[in-house]
């Protein structure tokens, strides 16, 4: 199972000109919104349709503008799964599941049955969609995508319209489900904790490009692009200029820090996550401190959210996030420093 | 009372039958190509919907005696499309029963199109492309999907057509003309016996006609209200 993708559109406003190849068989791609990766997951789907380019999947040529060749979706074998579920609204769950199924009356009844089991909708089979639950929308959605068993299944943000209790329990049972399908799955998302739980492989896009292509622990690990590295969560992020090979400063924080060794050389900017500060010296070589000067708490559920100055003249604040397990800053307060272990600077490249 | 029992036994009921056939024809015709029309519409680009909007919906806006005006230039046999028809096939529109079939779909078809074409702009447009990528046709996609999705809206504008099919006057009396038991509609009819000062007779039409057209909408929206449970109500 491969894909490749390579594909060209440009809008009045926009240019999407995307392109990627990829073994995995969990492949996620994240994304702010309005970065185009709705609309590369359609142009698979063959929903939505590139002025150039190519679209292959496991050597079946979807689209190659080379050779006029245009699949159309029906042919494709290419189960889509819409942020809304999309699930025809005059039809009972049972009707919706075997709708698309070309077969014989009593094996269609067969397989309805088979999937109303495996995806626990039994009681709903007279159901409309309009009466069922998110979850469970969600569910017969699936069923009906999963019931003439495609080659690959796209996933188009299918938790954002749920709200936050049940959204984790149905992204647990969405990867049950999907856990023995052999399939190419593709996950769009806007939310780190979705492609991190769900991806082998992660596609950054921004602007209409595919920034980066690593493993999800890579991804995580090393960002390397400012795109990525907000989107994987990092809230410090700062503009440097190198003083020389050794040092650099940060005018937002006016702090000049040791480069270290690495090769960072060509990086625009540093990332330093909100939790890695601790209260205490790291006792590793080459420590960074970092002076609190001016701070503002804020408290959330299970921790503090401190936004400090490092000095008088800095313009930009930096965030700190702490456990109130770790540190309950309403009992003791802010700290005078905080450290940082210098490998927690991750250096990033703006484009 | 004496009188209206007298009028009612002597009634000729012919224009009620004319008026319920052509009618019910105008609205059948009307039904399948305002639909053709309205999803041509909606998949055409914006400029060409605008002039074909323009042009499917002027019969609406305009007076019917402009229509009539219109459908005499084309089928009079005096016209070269008129003669033609009457000429080859011996079809002859005007003074006809199908004169009153034209005249009445031509005035009812824009209510069933731009109902239609509403209720086809409102549906998600991801029914159709999650449709698609399970393998439906285009045509079973329409008919299995669409059209039921659009019911309500398709439902109000063929009951529309069918009143405003039923109750024609202007271009039928142009182009059929009210010549009784053949082309003399009920709103024909009412109109002419008002002429003669004869209100008893037009208010006995007046009753059938109001009876008439409530008792089909209401079994219309009461069937296909059954088929459309997924609505939810106010």
């Amino acid at each position: 199972m491969a894909i490749e993708v390579r594909i060209h559109r440009e809008f009045d406003d926009f240019k999407l000109d995307v392109q990627f190849q990829s073994e995995s068989r969990r492949i996620g791609i994240l994304g702010a919104s309005g970065c185009g990766k709705s609309l590369t997951l359609k142009s698979i789907a063959g929903i939505e349709r590139p002025e150039t380019g190519k679209i292959e999947s496991a050597g079946k040529v979807f689209f190659d503008s080379a050779k006029k060749i245009w699949m159309p979706p029906q042919e494709r074998n290419v189960g889509y799964l819409f942020q809304n579920y999309a699930l025809f609204p005059t039809m009972t769950v049972e009707k919706n599941i075997g709708i698309a199924l070309r077969c014989g009356k009593k094996e269609k009844e067969k397989k309805v049955r088979d999937m109303i089991e495996r995806f626990s909708l039994q009681g709903l089979e007279k159901k409309l969609p309009g009466q069922l639950s998110g979850g469970q929308q969600q569910r017969t959605a699936l069923a009906r995508i999963m019931i003439y068993e495609p080659d690959m299944i796209l996933l188009d943000e299918p938790f954002s319209a749920l709200d936050s209790y049940l959204k984790e329990q149905t992204q647990r049972e969405c990867l049950e489900l999907l856990q023995d399908y052999p399939g190419t799955v593709i996950l769009v998302s806007h939310s780190r904790d979705e492609i991190y739980r769900f991806s082998e492989e992660v596609l950054v896009m921004d602007g209409g490009k595919a920034v980066i292509q690593k493993t999800v622990k890579e991804l995580f690990e090393h960002p390397q692009k400012v795109a990525a590295a907000k989107l994987t969560g990092c809230k410090n992020i700062e503009e440097i200029v190198w003083k020389d090979g050794k040092h650099l400063y940060v005018p937002g924080w006016d702090m000049v820090i040791p480069a270290g060794m690495g090769n960072v050389g060509g990086a625009q900017a540093i990332g330093i996550r909100a939790h890695e500060f601790t209260t205490e010296r790291t006792e590793s070589d080459g420590e960074l401190v970092f002076p609190v000067y001016k701070s503002e708490v804020k408290e959330d559920l299970f921790e503090y959210h401190v936004q400090f100055f490092t000095s008088e003249r800095a313009k930009t604040p930096v965030v700190w996030k702490v456990s109130k397990k770790l540190w309950d800053v309403g009992e003791k307060g802010v700290p005078k420093r905080l450290h940082l272990r210098r490998e927690h600077i991750l250096f990033l490249e703006r484009e | 009372m004496e009188e209206v029992r007298r009028i009612m036994a002597e009634l000729d009921w012919s224009p009620l039958w004319i008026s319920m056939k052509t009618g019910v024809v105008a609205t059948v015709i009307s039904f399948f190509l305002g639909i053709y029309a309205a999803r041509k519409s909606v998949q055409a680009g914006p400029r060409i919907k605008a002039v074909l909007d323009g042009i499917l919906t002027l019969p609406m806006v305009l007076p019917p005696t402009v229509a009539g005006f219109f459908l005499l230039l084309i089928f009079s046999v005096r016209r070269p499309f008129g003669a033609f028809l009457y000429g080859n096939f011996d079809i002859k529109v005007v003074q006809s029963w199908a004169g009153c079939v034209i005249a009445a779909t031509v005035i009812a078809f824009p209510l069933m199109y731009r109902n239609a074409r509403a209720a086809f702009e409102q549906i998600d447009i991801n029914l159709i492309h999650a449709a698609r990528t399970l393998g439906m046709s285009e045509f079973r996609i329409f008919w299995t999907v669409v059209m039921p999705t659009a019911g309500p809206g398709v439902t109000a504008g063929t009951i529309l057509a069918f009143a405003r099919a039923l109750g024609e006057y202007g271009a039928t009396s142009m182009l059929a003309g009210n010549i009784p038991g053949k082309t003399g509609t009920i709103s024909q009819k009412i109109a002419m016996v008002i002429q003669d000062g004869d209100y008893l007779t037009a208010g006995v039409w007046v009753g059938i006609v109001m009876v008439i057209a409530f008792g089909m909408i209401f079994v219309l929206n009461l069937v296909l209200g059954r088929r459309m449970r997924h609505i939810k109500r106010w």
